[in-house]
């Protein structure tokens, strides 16, 4: 009996409701199937240009055992980076076509690594305050209607919290330091906090793709909601090791038994995003770099490869 | 110093010095798996620059970072293809091909010393610089057989590469004490199997073996490429900026 559309819709749908994960056989509505390549491409490329403020440090990382650190970190953020052009893979594009979407800026990548790394205690709150973010967004992508995705969050989630641990070490060894070293972790802290809270996106009311995510399950928790949760347990690490949140607003709020916080400077938000942030052409320049000066690399190993089938 | 401690610390030189090569590799790499392996092959020479500087400093109570971070050009003793800049994919890989195939009779040698601490050390190296070896060798074929363009890249990578290598075939004095001692290995030794074997393989990936006429050396006397200062100022940044702190 041929199936028609219609059919096809009521079993999309009754599987989203009896929460069960559309695997990439499955039929989905195109507009499921291109919300999901645009979010999960851009969360792909942002783990690797990710790769690029934290490999500024690489080879000025201040001793030997963070430097390693350092380098097993960023190596986890680029295995994430292929997991998630893996499961990307699934939706019928290849990695060629998203990378050369993300060169032409059709596709996008977290605005936060257009801000620039500039000192050794950015490395701390890089993995302190942006991976603990992250964490908070992809621990709730666990549940993700897409399958292929949410394994993709299994995995990666299971090495996040590392990646945010060695971030905060790296503040409380500051945090305990010089003078100088205590000040290097405020002004990290200072310039990395609001992007870390835009790192959720706007307001729910204000969210273009918020909705249609939702009621598809590809999203299961609100921004704000997010945002929150990752206030309030970043808030009492901070106060634990001497630092200030920069946010004269900050307060505890005991009836809603959660910290209530200022107003984020969205009009930043939306000029970093659109190309005034610092980093916006160099992290762009730098990946097409890299992918332009590898191209004959690329051909010896197709090359190669057609040479050893015929062999 | 101790011979022993000298000796240990011009090994966690080379193994340093590589390592913050490849780690310039980081986002660099022309496809996103090879920048993962890159950084593994770097973990693995800094991982074991950590144990050979921490057991130099042992002999007179320095810590791996004072090490590291806190001697000049002129103390340091890594060969000096370790210090050379990575060039392109082909250089830097047909470097590892020619350190890999040398490591893997060094430290296979080197887990025989008399000293355990060493023995040790190389017994891990050996793991590790084996896993490099099937690597490397495998770029070495795909490049000198994938195109006219990496063909060449290679070849002319070699060409350049090829003066370095004289000098991991040549010992010093207290080498030449140390191997007497049956602690350190007599590199001499390890040169006919490693024109052999990188012979063959380079000739099987559609390449000549450079004729070069010249050659240069200096390393384990701490003469080296002006590369290398360069190298140290960025490694030893934070060190020297701000003496005396922990991070
Ligand atoms: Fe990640
Ligand atoms: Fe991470």
């Amino acid at each position: 009996m041929a199936e028609t559309t219609e059919d096809l819709e009521q079993a999309f749908e009754a599987k989203i409701a009896a929460e069960e994960k559309i695997e990439p056989k499955d039929w989905m509505p195109e507009a499921y199937r291109k919300n999901l390549v645009r979010q999960m491409s851009q969360h792909a490329h942002s783990e690797v240009i990710g790769m690029q403020p934290e490999g500024n440090w690489l080879t000025r990382a201040p001793t030997l055992k963070r430097k390693c650190i350092l380098l097993a970190k960023i190596q986890d953020e680029g295995g994430h980076g292929l997991y998630l052009y893996s499961a990307t893979e699934t939706l019928g594009v290849s990695r060629e076509e998203l990378i050369d979407a993300l060169h032409e800026g059709r596709a996008k990548y977290a605005s936060i690594f257009n801000y620039p790394s500039l000192t050794w205690a950015d490395i701390g709150a890089i993995g302190w305050l942006v991976d603990g973010a992250a964490i908070v967004n992809q621990i709730s992508l666990q549940r993700t209607s897409y399958g292929p995705y949410a394994r993709a969050m299994v995995r990666i989630c299971k090495e996040e919290s590392f990646h945010q641990r060695q971030g905060y070490e790296i503040m409380v060894e500051l945090a305990r330091g010089s003078d100088a070293q205590k000040a290097m972790a405020q002004d990290a802290l200072n310039r990395w906090w609001w992007p870390s809270l835009m790192m959720f996106g706007p307001h729910d009311a204000e969210s273009a793709h918020s909705a249609q995510s939702m009621l598809w399950k590809i999203k299961r928790q609100s921004n704000d909601d997010l945002r929150q949760k990752f206030v309030d347990q970043t808030v009492p690490q901070a106060e634990a090791i001497g630092l200030r949140i920069p946010d004269d607003a900050l307060v505890w709020n005991e009836a809603r038994g959660h910290y209530d916080f200022g107003e984020i400077d969205w009009d930043e938000f939306q000029r970093v995003i659109r190309g005034d942030g610092l980093c916006n052409r160099q992290r762009l320049r730098h990946h097409k770099q890299a992918h332009d000066d590898g191209a004959w690399v690329r051909e010896a190993m197709a090359a190669y490869a057609a040479r050893e089938e015929n062999v | 110093m101790s011979d022993i401690g000298l000796y240990a610390r011009r090994l966690g030189d080379d193994a340093l010095i590589l390592g913050q090569r490849l780690c310039e590799w980081c986002s660099n790499a022309p496809v996103l798996e090879e920048d993962l392996a890159l950084a593994n092959t770097a973990l693995d020479y800094l991982g074991r620059a950590r144990l050979l500087l921490s057991y130099a400093g042992s002999f007179d109570g320095k810590s791996e970072d004072e090490l590291a971070y806190l001697r000049g050009e002129r103390e340091f003793e890594n060969l000096l293809l370790m210090e050379l800049p990575n060039g392109d994919f082909a250089f830097s890989m047909a470097r590892q091909y020619l350190l890999d195939v040398y490591e893997g009779g060094f430290f296979a040698a080197l887990a025989q010393s008399s000293d355990e601490q060493l023995a040790a050390i190389a017994g891990k190296a050996a793991k590790e610089v084996a896993y490099h070896l099937r690597r490397s060798a495998e770029w070495l074929r795909r490049l000198g057989l994938g195109t006219d363009e990496s063909n060449a890249r290679t070849q002319a990578a070699l060409d350049e590469l090829w003066g370095y290598t004289a000098e991991l075939f040549e010992m010093d004095a207290l080498e030449e004490r140390l191997a007497a001692a049956g602690v350190a290995v007599d590199r001499r030794a390890l040169e006919a199997d490693w024109r052999a074997q990188v012979t063959r393989a380079i000739t099987e990936a559609g390449l000549q073996v450079p004729e070069t006429a010249w050659s240069v050396r200096g390393g384990r006397e701490g003469v080296h490429t002006e590369y290398l200062g360069h190298l140290l100022s960025e490694l030893q940044y934070l060190q020297r900026a701000h003496p005396g702190l922990s991070w």
